[in-house]
């Protein structure tokens, strides 16, 4: 709601606040927008595919127009294309702008807020990125149109303070943009995924049980790391598989990187205990670490004086009024 | 054998290049009207000379100046640097009331006046310290001059301390090396063109714009089989190129190649400048065991097979003796397993230590433990460029990188889920795009070996 | 995170119960900590919804916002918040004893002992996560710039009484949190995760429920089983059984539950403004009243289960004996209290939105110093921590076998024993390494001398300080054979980092003193012109030519006549806060 009536104040009057911006953070060089002169074009078409020929007008007509007459062109909703593992997606930015000497700049418009000028930074991060896989659709475009030009950095559009003010920050996002090119490259082919799936593998939610569909998913090779949680549905049953396994990378990255060759939580308990695990060299430094800190650790609690029963947790008992669900 | 004037490459001549930076840079910092110049310098590239050159100069106009610099090891060097260059010229060596303040044989130089007040030495020409030191130092008249050396390891809030102390300044550092850091989070400044944990230049420049920024174009120890790489790599915006042609330097070996991958390896890096022993992929401990035998064997087998150096300091070849070789690692636990390793094979001699202590030094070949070999993922901490270009750029003739295959997949995997900072100015290199040009590069150059 | 915590966490896992991390707690408790539950909403900008707050775990406030896009009755929010913090906070401002600090003496510019007074006690606010913390952040940036109609009898939409006020308290124990080792403002996952070490990443250690269950399972089951469905499990109409502890609400719950509420909530007040004084208008007061009740029944449906989980993490942690050091550390937070105390009541303007680069270099040193001594104080309160170090070559246990007599070449010899020492650990000595260990609560030093040949383990220290001064050691102050002794090769306490300039005196390599034309903070992109509806450009107007004391400090306030006030944030309808 609110998000909405934010999106419109910038929007609105032709993109008056939006081009207003964008020409105080990027628009050295270029005269200043002038409201009520600036082109918006109309990029309503038939289909996806029609929107994104019409927007790939469109920018061809308001680079071709910016070599003449300094005119600010504002596209509201553009569609582009872009090839993902061999099939295309469809991607909406919430405007481009064409300046008048042929760049052409994304613009996004969020609704979380940049208080004092800073902004919660993983918001931040998911934008840029966003960003940036408008920017490389828009390459595509850009590259069969003479003098256009694609900006590397992007106007990220936010609330300010605690108000609906729009304000804004320039975001480069070339190092978004290697990732995503580098990942684009990289990316399986849906096709080949498909092929390594067992014969009749469906995930049709409408048609299999959920028993088909869990067996579908397992056929699924997943690489599984806690930062999923936050990122992924399908995070939980990631997680279930790393714990059953015994995964070590259930706990996070930064342990895993730190036991060397012992990737199972029963193989290092067992070299920290001193037995030996087949693969791993009984002298194997991080062997060696954990009989240490295992010695260690056990030295430690047993200095604690004899009645502090509180290092241990005893079996807990449910304190009245207490939901138990949140326990 | 005979120098090759590199004016024949491509009509560019290192050493009129070289002066004529040098020349634009003390021009500005006697007569320039800016309070502050700043000076990019490479490795090799002759910082410290330039230092010197510009203490000299100003003492001798007249200009009682104070220098500083990040660690009493830095400081101690330019004393003697000066001290060579200058012998009658009275320099103060201001130091701290620790044990050991300063290296013993600056009491057989005449002319360095030491002291822990800065009082004592005020009236002298050159007075020099370390950044910690100089933040105590209170109740002087200011300098009109200062000289800050290492300014790109400098940490921001450490420039705050001593800013006060001086007129105008000097900065000289290299952009591309380690850069400062805090261990509590600075988060909540991130942006503020003042951010305390940011470098000392790049608070200065985001407060002062307009100050000349030079960069000094030649690296002289660097040679031509690895200043493009190193240019390309970490110094995308000041690049610099090799001050010796790539006829200009020689590595050989008496005594041939056994056969294994230690000497197949060392042979690749006499011919080229570079080698990779490539181990199988592995995930290991940190001190992978197998690595760092490699690591030791290499080193062993350069100082067994009766290497020498030749190049364009003298017709006479040297022999490569062991405090010529250096071994480089990411962690302090590696730094120490190879030293036992080496000790373990009856070598000694050769420098081993970590990116942050091997700053500012130069070997004539180093081996080094890449910081990614063996690891599951990169953290940010692996993928810090300027780690990998301290490791990367230390060597006069070769460079050989021990690593076990998987690192280009890994790098691949790297999730990208980072944060971003509104109002950081991006740093590049970026630490991905580095290690991936480095390792495609180092490709070229791949001995496998199972050990 | 260090071998040790990481086979801990293993050991969790296997278990299936949490596993300790310390033999005692490292933070301070207070005696009647204010539990403060924030709820927002699940939107992109959280509205403030609502909060559970108090002393009494039996009995909390429940304060709540029926239509969170009604300013009014967000405003009143925030009214009825400070009228349940303030009193709280004003309860330890007038407890006083006489305490020295140093200070510099304007005139003379030596540092002299000062009298001054310290609050006995320093009140302490507990939120159930991180979030919760950054939320009593936003809350105190929001309203501190905020002006009351007795300020400013022009400016639109008015604060509450105290509001403003609450807004700098807040953004000081919020600035506070930041310090390490401090306990002002304290997170209860934060609290709990310190000293316990579950079977889940850092990153699910963030969710209270879970944790809890790891820690303190019900029925002493598994900890894993029962972890596993506080993230997860619901009821029949969708809503997590154990509902996020915040401040953001589950989208399932505002969606299904509390927006057809707020709906119910509007209509009415619709309906009753229509009806104005006329016949029904009874009935639709007691409608709205009832919408009311719904909204606040649900809001308390959701904060409870995290309040009462806050307390339980309290008991649990309560069950552990406070370390030594800890005292000394709530020290310099009663400090903090009382230097806040005393800006506030000398009329000093609210902290500024941006520190200048005085004020940031300050703050990052003086962090850097608590982490420091915060680091050393855990492991020399702790076996358990101490072993961690012990692992890493920064300490070592030894047992002295051998003390043999030795002095200072100096005209006045003095004491300077070798002791040597059996130990099993490997710390990392090098030559003339410094290493200390704790005598009388007070660090004595000692110097790595080498290690005795051939003997495994044997290695030689020289004392060098703390026996007194004659020419003989003074009674206790050498180790003894026999003796087993923890010597660390960190330093006990922190040496503070070397002045800076004042605010005043900002060198131009920092942009000069702020509140100069054109210096001052600067974001790297370049100072905002003033964006639309601004009055005046947003940074340079807020920084006043006198410095501003750090929040973590407690220099003493200067009072002077008043100044103006800042400039307050610019206003829209649809402000969320």
């Amino acid at each position: 709601m609110r998000g909405n009536a934010f999106e419109a104040r910038v929007k609105a009057d032709g993109g008056t606040e939006l081009l207003r911006l964008l020409h105080e953070r990027m628009g050295a060089g270029a005269r200043p927008p002038v409201p009520g002169e600036v082109l918006v074009p109309d990029l309503t078409a038939a289909g996806p595919e029609g929107r994104v020929a019409r927007t790939a007008l469109a920018l061809r007509e308001a680079t071709g127009a910016a070599g003449g007459s300094a005119a600010w062109t504002l596209l509201v909703h553009p569609l582009l294309a872009l090839e993902v593992a061999g099939s295309p997606a469809y991607l909406e930015p919430d405007a481009v702008v064409v300046r008048p000497d042929g760049r052409w700049i994304v613009v996004e418009i969020k609704s979380f807020p940049m208080i004092d000028s800073s902004a919660d930074p993983s918001k931040v991060g998911a934008a840029a990125r966003q960003a940036a896989v408008y920017v490389l659709a828009l390459e595509r475009v850009a590259a069969r149109v003479t003098g256009a030009a694609v900006d590397h950095s992007v106007l990220l559009v936010c609330p300010r303070d605690f108000s609906n003010l729009p304000t804004a920050s320039v975001v480069d996002v070339r190092k978004q943009l290697s990732v995503t090119r580098r990942q684009l490259t990289r990316l399986t082919r849906i096709d080949d995924i498909a092929a390594s799936l067992p014969e009749g593998t469906s995930f049709d939610l409408e048609r299999c049980s959920p028993a088909e569909l869990t067996a579908a998913v397992d056929a699924v090779s997943a690489a599984y790391a806690p930062e999923c949680l936050a990122a992924c549905e399908l995070a939980f049953h990631c997680r279930g598989q790393a714990r059953s396994a015994g995964a070590v990378e259930a706990l996070g990255r930064g342990v895993r990187g730190e036991l060397g060759g012992l990737t199972t939580v029963g193989a290092v308990l067992a070299a920290a205990r001193g037995e030996s695990t087949p693969g791993v060299a009984d002298d194997d430094p991080t062997v060696v670490a954990l009989r240490r800190a295992a010695a260690l650790r056990a030295e430690a609690l047993e200095s604690v004086p004899e009645g502090l029963e509180a290092v241990s947790r005893g079996p807990g008992s449910v304190p009245e009024g207490a939901v138990a669900g949140c326990r | 054998m005979t120098a090759t004037t590199a004016s024949d490459r491509a009509g560019f001549d290192p050493g009129a290049e070289a002066a004529r930076a040098t020349d634009a840079i003390l021009y500005d910092t006697l007569h320039g009207a800016y309070r502050g110049v700043v000076v990019d310098s490479p490795p090799g590239a002759g910082k410290s000379t330039l230092v010197v050159r510009a203490a000299l100069e100003l003492a001798a106009a007249g200009r009682p100046l104070m220098v500083v610099a990040q660690t009493n090891a830095q400081v101690d060097d330019l004393v003697s640097r000066l001290a060579e260059k200058a012998p009658d010229l009275p320099v103060g060596r201001l130091h701290s009331n620790d044990p050991d303040p300063y290296d013993p044989l600056l009491n057989e130089l005449p002319s360095v006046r030491k002291s822990a007040k800065a009082a004592d030495l005020a009236g002298l020409d050159v007075v020099v310290s370390t950044a910690a030191k100089w933040a105590h130092v209170q109740g002087v008249e200011p300098w009109r001059h200062a000289i800050v050396d290492e300014a790109y390891q400098m940490r921001s809030d450490a420039l705050l301390a001593v800013a006060g102390l001086f007129e105008r300044a000097l900065f000289v550092g290299d952009p591309g090396q380690l850069d400062p850091f805090s261990v509590v989070g600075a988060d909540q400044w991130a942006g503020l063109s003042y951010d305390p944990s940011s470098s000392a230049v790049a608070t200065l420049l985001a407060h002062n714009p307009e100050l000349p920024q030079h960069r000094l174009p030649v690296s002289w120890r660097l040679p031509a089989s690895a200043a493009p790489l190193v240019s390309d790599a970490f110094y995308p915006y000041t690049p610099f190129r090799s001050g010796t042609g790539p006829a200009d330097r020689r590595l050989t070996f008496a005594v041939p190649s056994d056969g294994s991958g230690p000497d197949r390896v060392v042979d690749e890096a006499a011919a080229s400048g570079w080698g990779l022993l490539e181990l199988p992929a592995r995930r290991t401990p940190r001190t992978d065991p197998e690595a760092v035998s490699a690591v030791a064997l290499v080193v062993r087998r350069l100082l067994e097979r009766g290497g020498a150096t030749a190049g364009e300091r003298g017709p006479q070849a040297a022999p490569l003796t062991a405090d010529r070789v250096a071994v480089g690692t990411a962690h302090r636990d590696q730094a120490a397993a190879v030293r036992a390793a080496l000790a373990g094979l009856g070598v000694t001699g050769v420098a081993v230590d970590t990116a942050n202590r091997l700053q500012g030094r130069e070997f004539d070949i180093t081996v080094v433990l890449h910081p990614l070999s063996g690891r599951p993922d990169a953290t940010a901490f692996h993928l810090e460029t300027g780690r990998l270009c301290v490791l990367a750029s230390r060597h006069r003739h070769a460079c050989i990188v021990v690593c076990r295959a998987g690192v280009p997949e890994l790098l691949d995997e790297h999730p990208s889920t980072e944060p971003v900072q509104l109002g950081v100015t991006i740093k590049f290199p970026d630490g991905w795009e580095a290690n991936h040009a480095v390792l495609s590069h180092l490709a070229e150059h791949r001995v496998p070996w199972q050990p | 995170m260090s071998l040790i915590n990481t086979l801990a966490r293993l050991e969790a896992v296997e278990s299936g119960r949490a596993q300790p991390l310390t033999t005692v707690r490292h933070r301070r408790l207070s005696e009647r900590p204010m539990v403060f539950v924030p709820l927002t909403t699940a939107g992109e900008a959280g509205a403030p919804l609502g909060a559970l707050v108090g002393t009494d775990r039996e009995s909390p406030r429940l304060l709540t916002v029926a239509q969170p896009r009604d300013r009014d009755l967000r405003f009143a929010f925030l009214a009825d918040l400070a009228e349940a913090l303030l009193p709280h906070l004003d309860s330890y401002a007038d407890d006083v004893e006489p305490a020295e600090r140093n200070e510099t003496d304007p005139e003379t510019g030596k540092r002299v002992k000062v009298e001054v007074d310290l609050c006995v006690d320093a009140p302490q606010l507990i939120v159930p996560n991180r979030p919760g913390i950054d939320f009593v952040r936003l809350l105190g940036r929001s309203m501190r710039f905020r002006r009351t109609a007795e300020q400013d009898p022009d400016t639109p939409y008015p604060a509450p009484a105290r509001v403003p006020l609450l807004g700098r308290w807040l953004t000081h124990y919020g600035e506070r949190a930041r310090v390490p080792g401090s306990s002002l403002l304290l997170a209860a996952t934060d609290l709990l995760n310190r000293h316990w070490a579950t079977g889940q990443s850092n990153l699910e250690d963030q969710h209270l429920g879970a944790l809890l269950a790891w820690i303190d399972p019900p029925d002493g089951g598994s900890g894993r089983d029962a972890a596993l469905r506080a993230e997860t499990d619901r009821d029949r109409r969708g809503q997590l059984l154990c509902p996020p502890a915040g401040p953001a609400t589950d989208p399932a719950f505002d969606n299904r539950l509390l927006a057809p509420a707020i709906d119910e909530y509007d209509r009415a007040r619709q309906s009753l403004g229509a009806a104005e004084d006329g016949p029904g208008a009874d009935e639709q007061l007691g409608r709205l009243t009832r919408a009311e009740r719904e909204i606040r029944a649900l809001l308390a449906s959701q904060a409870r289960p995290t309040w009462d989980a806050v307390w339980r993490g309290l008991d649990l942690l309560r069950e552990l004996p406070e370390g030594a050091r800890v005292a000394d550390r709530w020290t310099r937070d009663r400090w903090s209290f009382t230097g806040h105390r005393d800006r506030v009541r000398s009329g000093e303007p609210p902290q500024p939105r941006h520190d200048d680069a005085v004020t940031a270099a300050q703050k990052l040193a003086s962090r850097e110093t608590a982490q420091a001594q915060l680091e050393a104080q855990e492991a020399l309160d702790d076996p358990l921590v101490l072993a961690g170090r012990r692992l890493s070559g920064e300490a070592f246990i030894g047992e002295v076998t051998d003390v043999v007599m030795a002095y200072s070449e100096s005209k006045r010899p003095s004491p300077r024993p070798l002791i040597t020492l059996y130990s099993e650990d490997r710390p990392q000595l090098g030559e003339r390494t410094k290493v200390y260990r704790s005598l009388d609560g007070k660090p004595q030093s000692a110097e790595f001398v080498g290690r005795e040949p051939g003997g495994h383990g044997l290695l030689v220290v020289r004392l060098t300080d703390r026996m007194g001064r004659g020419k003989e050691p003074a009674e206790g102050s050498v180790p003894e054979k026999g003796e087993r002794i923890a010597w660390t090769l960190f330093e006990h306490d922190q040496r503070g980092g070397p002045k800076l300039p004042s605010t005043e005196e900002t060198p131009w390599t920092h942009g000069g003193p702020p509140g100069v034309e054109g210096a001052g903070a600067a974001p790297a992109g370049g100072p905002v012109a003033g964006d639309a509806g601004a009055a005046g450009p947003v940074l340079g107007a807020v920084h006043l030519p006198e410095s501003r004391t750090p929040a973590d400090d407690a220099r003493p306030p200067s009072p002077r006549p008043s100044l103006p006030l800042p400039l307050p944030d610019p206003v829209t309808e649809e402000d969320f806060l």
